[in-house]
């Protein structure tokens, strides 16, 4: 593995399953009477969250909590970047307090890859969205997931068929699940208004439909993306009843799902827009699911890059051995 | 450098036989196969595990519960090379708690993999007694530990390396001793060996 994980195109197919299979050893740890593993004790995890975040902070705070790191929560309100303080300046303090791996959310796109190639820290940089660009351990969370429901929990995603529908113009979500999900063999479909499509997304690994309801039927699994009412600085669509009523989620249309199918949602979710409440709160839905193995991924992921004296290494092939 | 010269030292029907013996001072330790978990340390240690639990469910006419240990995150040398990935922890349905834990390892070596071991059974229950069997005891210990039931006794030299081969694992049984090898310790770890 890379030593920061920025981008899901920095996982090879190899690196990915590692990623999955150790998620799937730790998420027994939960259930366990003490949840903690003494693996990271003495080193420092900083959460660096420039934008507002309660489940992925929540999710990395606990996750560096049950390796036994210590944690640093830093968000910029409240901080001394609201006095204007620089991104550098910011990272060269952190720096100065000896943390070994940044996570870091920022508004602009490229920031965690400004601070990983920059010099100005030395430890591991884990990119918890960035942006319009990219959300990797979301993507992990939602393969291990799909792993889960669609795959008996083990092996890729080969041949698994799977819906991402919505807002993928503003959802880094979408774009780093379409690179982790074909890296993983899945057979990913964008479904969205044109208006709400990248320009170039005719280059990514996946298919493009404007049209939600041919694809539900053949759909392994449906994920829906929260429209981003904050990004929204023009008119995408004309009313938020004509977006539901053609890109929403319904009862009506989960009956058009598959028996296995599943409904996904990254969160938080907007109920009576892109998801009804009923949708969310059905038995198909595995939204909560994806919350308690953001835990299990997010350990995974800090684990194998600061577990060590270096990154693990990436397998051969094949399946896992001992090493 | 000469090259490194392997030696057998122990055959299938050897393994078989300590296995058999190791199996039934369990039994006489415990006095009988009630409250038994066997835990086999991972890798070697789990079909090793499993045998000797075949053994005493069948000697005691009792199902004994088996589960897996994966120690690595308990390691104390994790620091010391890139991390690694981990291995199957399976405790039996029954636990831990009050129960007479035997952990099952191939070698016993420097005694850290048993060290570890302990510290992740700590955090899985409370047994009422936790009791060490392993297949070969090499010598060489760094801690204060020691095993309560051994096949065999092996003196070794630290520039040796022992490797015990499974069928489950490797395709055939035998623990093979081989000299000149690079250091045991340190260097990547041989399978079966206990760093």
């Amino acid at each position: 593995m890379k030593r920061h994980l920025l981008s899901a195109a920095d996982l090879s197919r190899a690196d990915a399953l590692l990623v999955l299979d150790t998620a799937a050893q730790l998420a027994q740890v939960a259930d366990r009477p003490v949840k903690k593993l003494p693996t990271l004790r003495g080193r420092t995890v900083v959460n660096l969250f420039f934008e507002d975040s309660t489940r992925t902070r929540i999710s990395f705070e606990a996750a560096a909590k049950r390796l036994s790191a210590d944690v640093i929560n830093f968000s910029a309100k409240g901080s001394s970047v609201s006095k204007g303080e620089s991104l550098k300046d910011t990272a060269l303090t952190l720096e100065a307090m000896g943390a070994d791996a940044v996570v870091v959310r920022h508004g602009s796109s490229g920031a965690p890859h400004r601070l990983a190639s920059s010099g100005w820290i030395g430890g591991s940089v884990v990119n918890a969205g960035d942006g319009t660009h990219e959300h990797p351990t979301q993507a992990l969370l939602d393969a291990f997931t799909l792993r889960e429901n669609l795959a008996g929990g083990e092996g890729d995603l080969t041949g698994k068929k799977v819906t991402i529908v919505g807002d993928v113009l503003h959802s880094r979500v979408a774009r780093s699940n379409v690179l982790l999900l074909s890296t993983l063999g899945a057979d990913v479909t964008l479904v969205a208004p044109p208006t709400l499509l990248p320009i170039g997304v005719e280059t990514w690994p996946c298919n493009v439909s404007y049209d939600l309801d041919p694809v539900i039927p053949e759909s392994d699994a449906v994920m829906m993306l929260r429209v981003q009412l904050e990004r929204m600085t023009d008119s995408y669509f004309p009313t938020a009843r004509e977006y539901s009523r053609r890109y929403g989620l319904d009862n009506h249309r989960m009956s058009l799902l598959s028996e296995q199918s599943i409904v996904m949602h990254p969160g938080p979710m907007n109920r009576g827009m892109e998801i009804t409440a009923d949708v969310a709160d059905s038995k198909r839905s595995v939204i909560v699911e994806q919350v308690a193995n953001g835990v299990s991924v997010r350990m995974a992921v800090l684990y194998l890059l600061l577990g060590g004296n270096a990154p693990a290494e990436t397998p051969i092939d094949g399946p896992l051995e001992g090493i | 450098m000469n090259s490194p010269r392997v030696r057998t030292v122990f055959e299938a029907a050897d393994i078989d036989r300590v296995l058999t013996r190791i199996s039934h001072e369990i039994i006489e330790g415990a006095k009988g196969a009630q409250d038994l978990v066997l835990l086999g340390i991972q890798s070697r240690g789990v079909p090793l595990a499993n045998r000797i639990g075949r053994r005493i469910s069948e000697f005691e006419n009792a199902d004994v519960p088996v589960g897996a240990l994966d120690i690595t995150m308990y390691r104390d040398d994790l620091r010391l090379r890139p991390a690694r990935a981990l291995e199957t922890t399976a405790l039996p349905e029954v636990g831990v708690d009050g129960r007479i834990v035997v952990l099952v390892d191939d070698v016993l070596f420097s005694g850290r993999t048993v060290r570890a071991a302990l510290d992740a059974l700590n955090e899985l229950g409370r047994p009422r007694v936790v009791r060490l069997a392993v297949l070969i005891d090499r010598g060489h210990r760094e801690l204060p530990i020691r095993a309560d039931y051994v096949g065999k006794n092996l003196p070794t030299s630290l520039q040796e390396s022992v490797r015990v081969r499974l069928a489950e694992l490797d395709g055939d049984d035998a623990v093979t001793l081989s000299s000149g090898g690079q250091s045991p310790r340190g260097g990547p770890n041989p399978g079966g060996e206990v760093a």
